[in-house]
C-alpha cells in the first residue's frame, strides 16, 4: 500500500514540475500570468489523462502478435484525441491575439510531445509486464521442479523389494506347521519392519539410531530366511545416535549387500555396518562380500546404487556423497550425510 | 518310484515343498540342492524325473542352470518373481507356483504333470525363451567336462559356427556351446556384437583393424591377433555399428 502511495506522490511531483516548466516558458516568451497558467494546467492534465488512458489500454489488453505497431497506434490515436482537446479546451478561454496565434501552431508540437510521453509509457508498462510475466513463470517453474523433486523422492524412498516380500512370507508359511512361534515372531518382525517402510509422515529426517533399528529388523528377517549362514554386526559410536539421517537413506545400500553378499554367494556371509560422526558428516559404512566368479562389479557406483546416490543428490545437490569400493572379495558402500543441516525445508 | 530335485536357496522354502510332498508318497525327493552349480551335478548323478526349481539363486539362477543339462527333466518352478515376469515361461513348465503357495495349488502341479507325462513337453523352446529372458544376459554359462564355466560377454573376443555347436573365443581359449548363431546374435547386444558373417560374431569393441581381402570382402583384426572374415552382407552392418 505504502509503495502505491509513494508512486503517486511521485506522479504528483512529477506533473507539478512539469506544470511549472511549461508555465515558465510561457512566461518566458511574454504571455500573460493567467494565459499561462491556464495553458500550462490544462495541457498538462490532459496529458497525464493520456498516459492513463495508454496505461490502462495495455494493462488489460496486450495483443500477442505486432504489439509494438499496435503500441504505435494506440498512442497516436490517443495523442491526437489529447491535442485536439487541449486545443478546443484552450480556445474557449478569452485570450490575446498573441495566445490564439500559439494555440493555432503549436498543436503539432503538443501532438508530438503527447506522442512521445505516451509511447513512453507504453513501453515502461510493457517491461514491467514483462517482468511480471517472467516472474509468474520462474515462480510456476520452481514449483513444478519442487513437485517433481518431491514425488521422487517419495518414490525413491518407497522402494520395496517385492522379493523380499514374497520370500518372507513364504518362510512364514513354511515355519507355521514346524515352528508356531518362530513364525509368530517373523509376522511381527515383518510388519515391523512394513509399518516402518511405508510410514507417510511428514518426516523425512529420523534419527540414526531409529533407521539402525529398521535395519536390524529387516537382517533380523533375513536371518530367518537365511540363518544358516548370515551373521551381521552393526557398531557404533554412541555419539552419532541423534545424528538426523534422512528416512530410508541406508535400506537400498543394505538390501544391496544382502543382494550381492547373500542371495549370490554360498557360504558363510557377514554384513557389517559402521556408524561414525566425523568433522561434520555421519558416515556409514556397509560391508558385504560379494563373489567374484560370479558377479563382476561395475563401474562407478556399480552395484545398482544409483537410486540412492540419485537420493543424495536431491536432497544436498552433491554427488560425492556416495562412494563404493572393492577391496579382494569385499565391497564397501560409504554414505556420508552432512550433519548440522539447514536444507531441513523441502517439505 | 518317482525321483525328485528340490532346488531353491532358502532351507525354509525347501521345506516347504518337503512338506506338500507328504502327502504323495510316490515321489521320493532324492536330494535337497542349494544353489545352480550343485543343482547341476544332482541332475547328472540322480537323473530325477522331476524338478522343483527357484529361479533366483547364487552362482547361477535357474534358468542357466537349466540352459547346461541337455535333456532336463519335467520342471516346476518355485519363485516369489512377479507373475508378469514369469509368464514368458508358463506355456513351457509342467507349472510354476508363486511363493508363498497352498497345498491345493501344488497338488494342482503335480496333477499337471501327471498328466503331461509321456507326452514330453517341448523343452527345446522353452530353454530358448528362457534364455532370452533370463534376468541377465551379462555372461553365458558353458561346461567344460564337469566343469562350468561363467564367461562375462564383455570377456568374449568372437564367436565361431562349428556344426551344432559355437564355438566361444576368450582370452582363456575356447568353449563350447550347443546353441545356434542364431540365438546368439538374439541374445547378445547388438550394439557389440555383431554378425560379421555367417559363421562368426565378432566383438567389434576389439576390432583393431580392417582390411580389404577380395573385391568387397574384408578381414577384421582383433586386439588378440585373430582375423575374422567379414562377408559382403556383414561389412555394412559393421559399418552401421561402428560408424565409419
Amino acid at each position: 500500500m505504502s509503495k502505491r502511495i509513494r508512486g503517486f506522490l511521485i506522479a504528483a511531483a512529477f506533473l507539478v514540475l512539469w506544470i511549472a516548466g511549461h508555465f515558465l516558458l510561457l512566461r518566458e516568451w511574454g504571455f500573460s500570468l493567467r494565459e499561462s497558467i491556464t495553458d500550462a494546467v490544462v495541457s498538462n492534465f490532459i496529458n497525464i489523462l493520456c498516459c492513463a488512458a495508454v496505461y490502462v489500454n495495455l494493462r488489460y489488453y496486450r495483443p500477442a502478435r505486432s504489439r509494438y505497431l499496435y503500441f504505435l497506434l494506440v498512442c497516436a490515436m490517443i495523442s491526437a484525441v489529447g491535442a485536439a482537446a487541449s486545443r478546443y479546451v484552450l480556445g474557449k478561454f478569452p485570450n490575446s491575439e498573441e495566445y490564439r496565434l500559439l494555440l493555432g501552431r503549436s498543436t503539432g508540437l503538443r501532438f508530438d510531445l503527447l506522442l512521445l510521453l505516451t509511447c513512453c509509457v507504453a513501453l515502461i508498462s510493457e517491461l514491467w509486464h514483462t517482468i511480471q510475466e517472467r516472474r509468474e513463470q520462474e515462480k510456476r517453474e520452481v514449483n513444478a521442479a519442487r513437485m517433481a523433486r518431491e514425488a521422487e523422492l517419495f518414490r525413491l524412498q518407497q522402494q520395496l523389494q517385492p522379493h523380499f516380500l514374497f520370500n518372507s512370507l513364504n518362510s512364514i508359511s513354511a515355519l507355521v506347521k514346524s515352528e508356531p512361534a518362530q513364525a509368530r515372531k517373523m509376522i511381527l518382525q515383518l510388519s515391523e519392519f512394513l509399518r516402518g517402510t511405508l510410514r507417510k509422515d511428514e518426516q523425512h529426517y529420523v534419527p540414526l539410531c531409529d533407521e539402525l533399528k529398521h535395519l536390524e529388523l529387516y537382517l533380523e528377517i533375513e536371518k530367518v530366511r537365511f540363518g544358516h549362514r548370515l551373521n551381521t554386526r552393526i557398531e557404533r559410536d554412541e555419539t552419532v545416535d541423534d545424528q538426523p539421517i534422512p528416512h530410508m537413506i541406508l535400506q537400498p545400500a543394505v538390501e544391496n549387500a544382502i543382494k550381492f553378499g547373500l542371495y549370490d554367494t554360498t557360504g558363510e556371509v557377514t554384513i557389517q555396518i559402521q556408524a561414525r560422526l566425523t568433522d561434520n558428516y555421519t558416515v556409514v559404512t556397509i560391508k558385504n562380500p560379494f563373489d567374484p566368479e560370479t558377479s563382476s562389479p561395475q563401474q562407478g557406483t556399480g552395484f545398482g546404487l544409483h537410486s540412492t546416490q540419485r537420493r543424495l543428490f536431491l536432497l544436498y545437490s552433491r554427488n560425492d556423497l556416495l562412494s563404493t569400493e572393492i577391496d579382494g572379495n569385499i565391497f564397501t558402500t560409504t554414505i556420508k550425510i552432512p550433519a548440522h543441516d539447514k536444507s531441513i525445508d523441502h517439505r | 518310484m518317482i525321483k525328485a530335485l528340490i532346488i531353491d536357496d532358502e532351507p525354509l522354502a525347501r521345506s516347504i515343498v518337503r512338506e506338500y510332498l507328504e502327502s504323495h508318497a510316490e515321489i521320493c525327493v532324492v536330494q535337497e540342492c542349494g544353489d545352480g552349480f550343485e543343482g547341476f551335478k544332482a541332475i547328472q548323478q540322480h537323473k530325477p524325473d522331476l524338478i522343483f526349481l527357484d529361479v533366483q539363486m547364487p552362482k547361477i539362477n535357474g534358468f542357466e542352470m537349466l540352459e547346461l543339462v541337455e535333456q532336463p527333466p519335467a520342471i516346476i518352478f518355485t519363485t516369489a518373481f512377479d507373475e508378469f515376469a514369469i509368464r514368458a515361461f508358463e506355456r513351457h513348465a509342467i507349472d510354476y507356483l508363486l511363493k508363498p503357495f497352498s497345498q491345493e495349488r501344488f497338488d494342482k502341479a503335480l496333477a499337471k504333470w501327471k498328466e503331461q507325462q509321456g507326452s514330453g513337453p517341448a523343452h527345446d523352446i522353452m530353454l530358448n525363451t528362457a534364455a532370452q529372458n533370463a534376468p541377465q544376459n551379462q555372461r553365458v554359462i558353458v561346461k567344460n567336462g564337469t566343469h562350468i564355466k561363467i564367461i562375462p560377454v564383455d570377456d568374449i573376443h568372437y564367436l565361431e559356427a562349428a556344426d551344432d555347436y559355437v564355438k566361444i573365443y576368450t582370452r582363456e581359449g575356447s568353449f563350447l556351446k550347443n546353441r545356434t548363431m542364431t540365438h546368439f546374435s538374439q541374445v547378445l547386444d547388438p550394439t557389440v556384437f555383431v554378425r560379421v558373417h555367417r559363421s562368426y560374431i565378432v566383438n567389434i569393441k576389439l576390432i583393431t583393424r580392417l582390411d580389404p581381402l577380395e573385391k568387397e570382402s574384408y578381414q577384421a583384426m582383433l586386439t588378440s591377433g585373430a582375423r575374422i572374415p567379414v562377408s559382403r552382407s556383414g561389412y555394412p552392418k559393421l559399418k552401421s555399428v561402428l560408424g565409419f
